[in-house]
């Protein structure tokens, strides 16, 4: 029988709560981190957040009744206590797959994280988890090229790729800053790279950046007999700009390009992949504004979104943390958004903070990027954690050896192939770190310098956003 | 500055400055430690292989094949004294093992294990 219209406001229970409900293979899924306000019931804010992020408005409308909205609804199906925190609970919601534009992540990010978090009802929302499947990451375009190709394209196999932010972040002109790469590359780098904000100021704008750098590659290559890229940040205010600038980077013959994919935007970070794609170009992401969303416990949307969201939207390499050098990252959770990155199939698993199976199909893996406040002596650390399929990149550790970027170049290079002579030859090299780098250091000056230059350097402050467990 | 080292390498020291990838910042491999890196390839269940070039033409994708991947071979020794077929019979080129990981389709790794003559 059809229903009948009856104006006002229902509780949003009464439709969008369903316990009962088996989410279908086809659903996107996503846990919500809610913390209500006072008295309000938890069943009732679940399906608030169902509602607001799919079908639903404040009060019921005439309109509703001209469509099958028991068919398009969010549905709130399971809540469940978060540990060692009673301020907030889990939520999980279902979403049919027919809410979403195919191929768009700036279409489910539009719903599952619009007006929702803002609503009164709720004290904070976090997004922590998304379960995106099979059937909509099919049509997804997906990593320009995969880990796999860019290995076969720059000839590096069985190792970390080794690179390098080239710093002052800003203020070099475009000459001198192709010899920061050069001095970088010929010393053993696989890449150099731009920082975020270098985009085209008027201290040094792109186009003579690319010419320059270009030089620094092709005169390392000859020197080295290596191939080399230097990530030319392609980020521009608009995306008829980061074309032009990426159509520039392929004619001069550069491997790889970059671009920020959240500053940049979604949409033009997508195009940007899809161009790669057709151009075989490799694409670097950049994730400045992350922290702003998934730093608070509470409140944003978890980097682990952010990551099948990239992987989604598309980039072969994706800025990860490194758990050991200046920045935020859990160790555990870092684990879990790296092989979200990579791996073609991850189980759910809460001690890493994975709330979902996600299947990628035959979708490309990211490689992720260790970057930021790490030096030679975290090496050991880094190869362990990240293994193979990972780029290492040290800024301040290249460049601020006491010989220069060369010298410190090599002294990284030598570094990372010794813990990984030593690793397949069985050594722990977490534990036997030390006795590794020492015996390395005897037949290269320049690592043995680098380690005595940091050896006093660690960054041991506290994580802010740890993995929820209850307290011990 | 008389501390500062310099770093020598340049495009006419091809002896000096041409590298070749994994390890080739390090010492030459030693028996042992070749050994070892072959227990490495069969432990991960890849195929190992074996190729070489002359040195000047190293940054080609193609090396030359020495015979064919040796599939499904496990036997360090084995593996081991058909790196040392290839030295001999080209003494004066790059030697590189590697190891074909099929589910990747890609090579798992790829180092030199004899260290060519450079012109």
């Amino acid at each position: 029988m059809a229903k009948t219209y009856s104006a006002g406001v229902k509780e949003y229970r009464e439709t969008y709560w369903m316990p009962e409900y088996t989410p279908l293979d086809t659903d996107l899924l996503a846990c919500f981190k809610i913390t209500p306000q006072e008295g309000v019931p938890r069943e009732e804010v679940a399906a608030a957040v169902a509602a607001e992020s799919s079908t639903g408005t404040w009060t019921t409308v005439w309109t509703d009744l001209l469509t099958d909205l028991d068919h398009y609804k969010g549905r709130a199906y399971a809540i469940e206590d978060v540990p060692g925190d009673d301020t907030c609970f889990y939520a999980f919601v279902a979403y049919p797959i027919d809410l979403f534009e195919e191929g768009s992540v700036v279409n489910v990010l539009t719903s599952l994280v619009g007006n929702v978090f803002g609503f009164k009802a709720l004290r904070a929302l976090r997004l922590e988890d998304i379960r995106f499947p099979i059937a909509y990451v099919m049509t997804c375009n997906g990593p320009p090229q995969g880990i796999q190709v860019e290995r076969d394209l720059l000839n590096k196999y069985g190792r970390p790729l080794l690179g390098c932010t080239i710093k002052p972040k800003l203020g070099l002109s475009a000459k001198n800053y192709g010899r920061a790469c050069y001095e970088g590359l010929r010393g053993g780098l696989d890449f150099t790279k731009d920082d975020e904000n270098v985009n085209s100021q008027p201290f040094m704008r792109w186009r003579h950046r690319f010419d320059f750098v270009m030089e620094a590659i092709h005169k390392a290559e000859a020197e080295t007999g290596e191939r080399k890229g230097h990530y030319l940040n392609v980020t521009a205010p608009t995306s008829d700009e980061m074309m032009k600038r990426a159509e520039y980077a392929k004619e001069i013959g550069a491997p790889i390009i970059m671009h920020d994919y959240l500053t940049g935007g979604l949409s033009a970070n997508t195009q940007l992949a899809q161009w790669c794609q057709d151009n075989g170009m490799l694409l670097h992401i950049h994730r400045a504004m992350h922290a702003v969303l998934d730093r608070n416990p509470h409140h944003g949307i978890h980097f682990r979104v952010l990551t099948k969201v990239l992987r989604l939207s598309g980039g072969d390499h994706l800025h990860s943390g490194t758990v050991v050098g200046k920045l935020e990252g859990d160790r555990d959770a870092t684990l879990g958004w790296i092989d979200i990155m990579r791996d073609s199939y991850i189980k759910e698993d809460r001690s890493r903070g994975i709330f979902f199976d996600q299947d990628w199909g035959a979708m490309p893996g990211v490689i992720p990027v260790a970057s930021g406040g790490i030096h030679v002596w975290h090496m050991p650390a880094l190869v362990n954690i990240f293994g193979d399929d990972s780029c290492l990149q040290f800024g301040g550790g290249t460049l601020g050896h006491p010989w220069g970027n060369a010298a410190g170049a090599a002294a990284n290079r030598v570094a990372v192939e010794a813990c990984v002579e030593a690793r397949n030859a069985g050594v722990e090299i977490e534990k036997e770190g030390k006795d590794v780098l020492t015996k390395a250091a005897k037949s290269s000056p320049e690592l043995k310098i680098a380690m005595e230059t940091w050896k006093e350097i660690k960054f041991e402050f506290d994580t802010v956003d740890k993995i929820d467990a209850a307290h011990k | 500055m008389s501390d500062v080292q310099d770093y020598a390498s340049s495009l006419g020291d091809a002896a000096g400055s041409r590298k070749y990838e994994t390890f080739s910042y390090l010492p030459a491999l030693s028996v042992e430690s070749t050994r070892a890196q072959i227990q490495y390839i069969v432990d991960k269940g890849w195929n190992p292989g074996i190729e070489h070039t002359e040195p000047e033409n190293a940054i080609s994708n193609y090396w030359y094949m020495w015979k064919l991947p040796m599939f499904g071979e496990t036997d360090v020794d084995a593996i081991l004294a058909e790196i040392e077929n290839c030295h001999k019979a080209h003494p004066k080129n790059h030697v590189r093992l590697l190891g074909f990981d099929n589910f990747a389709q890609s090579a798992g790794t790829a180092m030199v294990v004899h260290r060519g003559v450079s012109v």
